[in-house]
């Protein structure tokens, strides 16, 4: 984590976007949850050597970043910061797996790279896929939708409460380290006794907010639903992006497209 | 800790997902059942709690690095394990979407790993069997530290089993497994004194908040074990079906290596065949595609390689220029769409 402001910061303008008013951001969040859902199973399911045919599958995030207006600097950016972790694990692969499955001119390519090279390249896919479903639809109406398709409700309670404090304990978790920050000197002051209490104080001031909240509840009523004035409606337009983005993964997953451009145009060429 | 979708195969994935969707529906269950709503608030505000508690760090004393609560442990501590659970599910949904952390798919396995284990597995097993009817404080200090190790370790080791049951990445099993275990090992010390801290901080404050006497969870309901047992068999099955489902590349890689040929028959089977054709109809020039590399004779021991990904691989510039155009037609794509919003 670079830092908690920072962190927080970049949090707030993820679900900033999703307040947008673009086609894709009207659709029923069901239909938007199983595209990416269908999206994912479609990139993961490669095996680890494929490189070519994941590629053509970048329309996927294209065309809803254009679509839906979304800035693509920002949304790279949080990619960028993703992939060093994945890259951690598969770095080993170059030194595992020397067997050559490639060869350009003098150029051996080992498997190890090109699996290497494949697992960078299914970060970016998912990780743009997760990123754009919350900048599409915000997190309240993914809960909503994932309770709709089936997901226990007092998870769904469980996720909107997470939702609503998370700002609200974040800003206090700040405020006390950046205290403990200006008292602290260099090291001195940041060890173990003061991160213990200061942990302890915020759970103790979480623990009666909680108990502030339950009173609050009580007062108004709370019967365990909370209630949200939108309707959602599974239409016509929803079924058509779930159907034909399903559609389209299907025959990418069933074809390899880079492959049959590749020979269609080096045929041009030659 | 966290696994990445990208490290992920769909199987292992799918399975892990069946695991901790059926924990949670489990889970649920038994909380919704329960009268007391002052939970309901509790488990929300704490899971928020643990978010912003994550991002603190504190420096650890003799090491240039720092460390953080990991949290699971506690919360089980402080809840229970259902709702500890749930509280943790919670976090990593949140932390998945909107910091891509792990990964949508790879929620199961993070949920399994950091939420099951600690939450359902050593929790009810380990630090309950081991602080007894009446802690002494020492003891409930060994008592956590060891929970809090044997929780990152089996979270780990977990890890260690879903990596390698994907198959995406090449490092074997060994390694692999001297890499992680030390390290969590670390972690899980680290973990258990900052449990260990903030419970007896906790304790001294306000020891109403900690669960009063031992008997009340002292039952062991077959219910938990049922689960714990039914998570343990699942686990084991996905990283086996992972395993499983790449045995016949290596069989068939020890077919063309008996016969001495890469290319067992012009036969093709199934999809890849009928699409190779369509293919080959299509290009004008299919001779172009697919030279074969001499690799596929090099020893391959230790990644049996089918003569299908080899062929997929394409040794060809086809290949390489129809990747690169691909991907500058979906960029294209989404800058027009953009262009024509604006």
């Amino acid at each position: 984590m670079v830092s908690i402001d920072g962190a927080l910061l970049d949090f707030k303008q993820l679900e900033r976007l999703a307040a947008g008013d673009s086609v894709l951001h009207r659709l029923d969040p069901r239909a938007k949850v199983l595209a990416t859902l269908a999206f994912i199973v479609s990139v993961v399911s490669y095996g680890r050597y494929e490189l070519s045919a994941l590629i053509p599958f970048f329309i996927f995030p294209a065309v809803l970043i254009g679509a839906a207006d979304l800035p693509a600097g920002y949304l790279l950016k949080k990619i960028a910061l993703v992939c060093p972790f994945a890259l951690l694990v598969g770095i080993g692969n170059p030194v595992f797996d020397r067997a050559v499955l490639m060869q350009l001119g003098p150029l051996e390519i080992s498997g190890g790279w090109i699996s290497l090279a494949s697992i960078v390249v299914r970060a970016a896919l998912t990780v743009s896929a997760a990123l754009i479903l919350v900048a599409l639809t915000g997190f309240p109406a993914i809960c909503r939708a994932l309770e709709r398709l089936g997901m226990p409700a007092p998870f769904a309670v469980q996720l909107l409460f997470l939702y609503r404090y998370i700002f609200v304990l974040t800003e206090e978790g700040t405020r006390a380290s950046s205290a403990r920050e200006l008292r602290s000197c260099g090291k001195k002051g940041r060890g173990m006794a003061s991160y213990a209490s200061l942990l302890g104080h915020l759970l103790l001031r979480t623990w009666q907010r909680a108990e502030r909240i339950h009173m609050a509840m009580l007062a108004r009523g709370f019967s365990g639903v909370f209630h949200s004035r939108t309707k959602w409606h599974f239409g016509p337009a929803e079924l058509f992006y779930l159907v034909g983005w399903s559609a389209l993964f299907l025959a990418l997953r069933l074809c390899n497209g880079s492959e049959l451009v590749g020979a269609l145009v080096t045929g041009v060429f030659r | 800790m966290h696994m990445a979708d990208a490290l992920m195969s769909a199987e292992v994935g799918a399975a892990m997902w069946a695991v901790s969707a059926g924990t949670i529906a489990c889970c649920s269950a038994r909380l919704g059942r329960g009268v007391d709503d002052r939970r309901v608030p509790l488990m929300g505000v704490l899971g928020a709690f643990l978010f912003a508690a994550q991002m603190i760090n504190f420096s650890i004393p003799g090491t240039g690095s720092s460390g953080h609560l990991g949290g699971g442990l506690l919360l089980a501590i402080l809840l229970g394990p259902g709702a500890a659970l749930l509280t943790i599910a919670s976090v990593l949904v949140v932390q998945a979407l909107f910091f891509a952390d792990g990964g949508l798919l790879a929620l199961g396995c993070n949920i399994f790993n950091v939420g099951v284990i600690p939450a359902l597995i050593v929790y009810p097993f380990c630090y309950r069997t081991l602080i007894g009817n009446d802690p002494s404080p020492q003891r409930l200090t060994l008592a956590t530290m060891i929970s809090a190790v044997l929780a990152l370790q089996l979270g780990s080791f977990a890890v260690v089993l879903e990596t390698l049951g994907s198959g995406m990445s090449s490092l074997p099993f060994a390694p692999f497994a001297w890499l992680m275990q030390p390290i969590h090992l670390a972690i899980g010390l680290v973990e258990g004194a900052v449990t260990v801290a903030v419970v007896s901080f906790v304790r001294k404050a306000r020891p109403d908040l900690l669960p009063a006497g031992t008997a009340a969870h002292a039952r062991r309901s077959p219910a938990r074990l049922l689960v714990a047992c039914l998570a343990c068999a699942l686990l084991t099955a996905g990283a086996f079906s992972g395993l499983a489902s790449r045995h016949p590349d290596g069989l068939e890689w020890s077919i063309a290596k008996v016969t001495g040929k890469p290319e067992l028959s012009p036969v093709q089977k199934g999809v890849h065949g009928a699409m190779a054709a369509i293919q080959g109809a299509t290009a004008w020039f299919p001779e172009y595609d697919f030279k074969r590399p001499a690799a596929s004779v090099a020893p391959l021991h230790q990644s049996p390689v089918t003569r299908e990904q080899v062929g997929n691989l394409g040794t060809s510039i086809a290949g390489i220029t129809g990747t690169v155009l691909t991907l500058l037609f979906a960029c294209a794509l989404g800058l027009l769409l953009k262009r024509r919003n604006q």
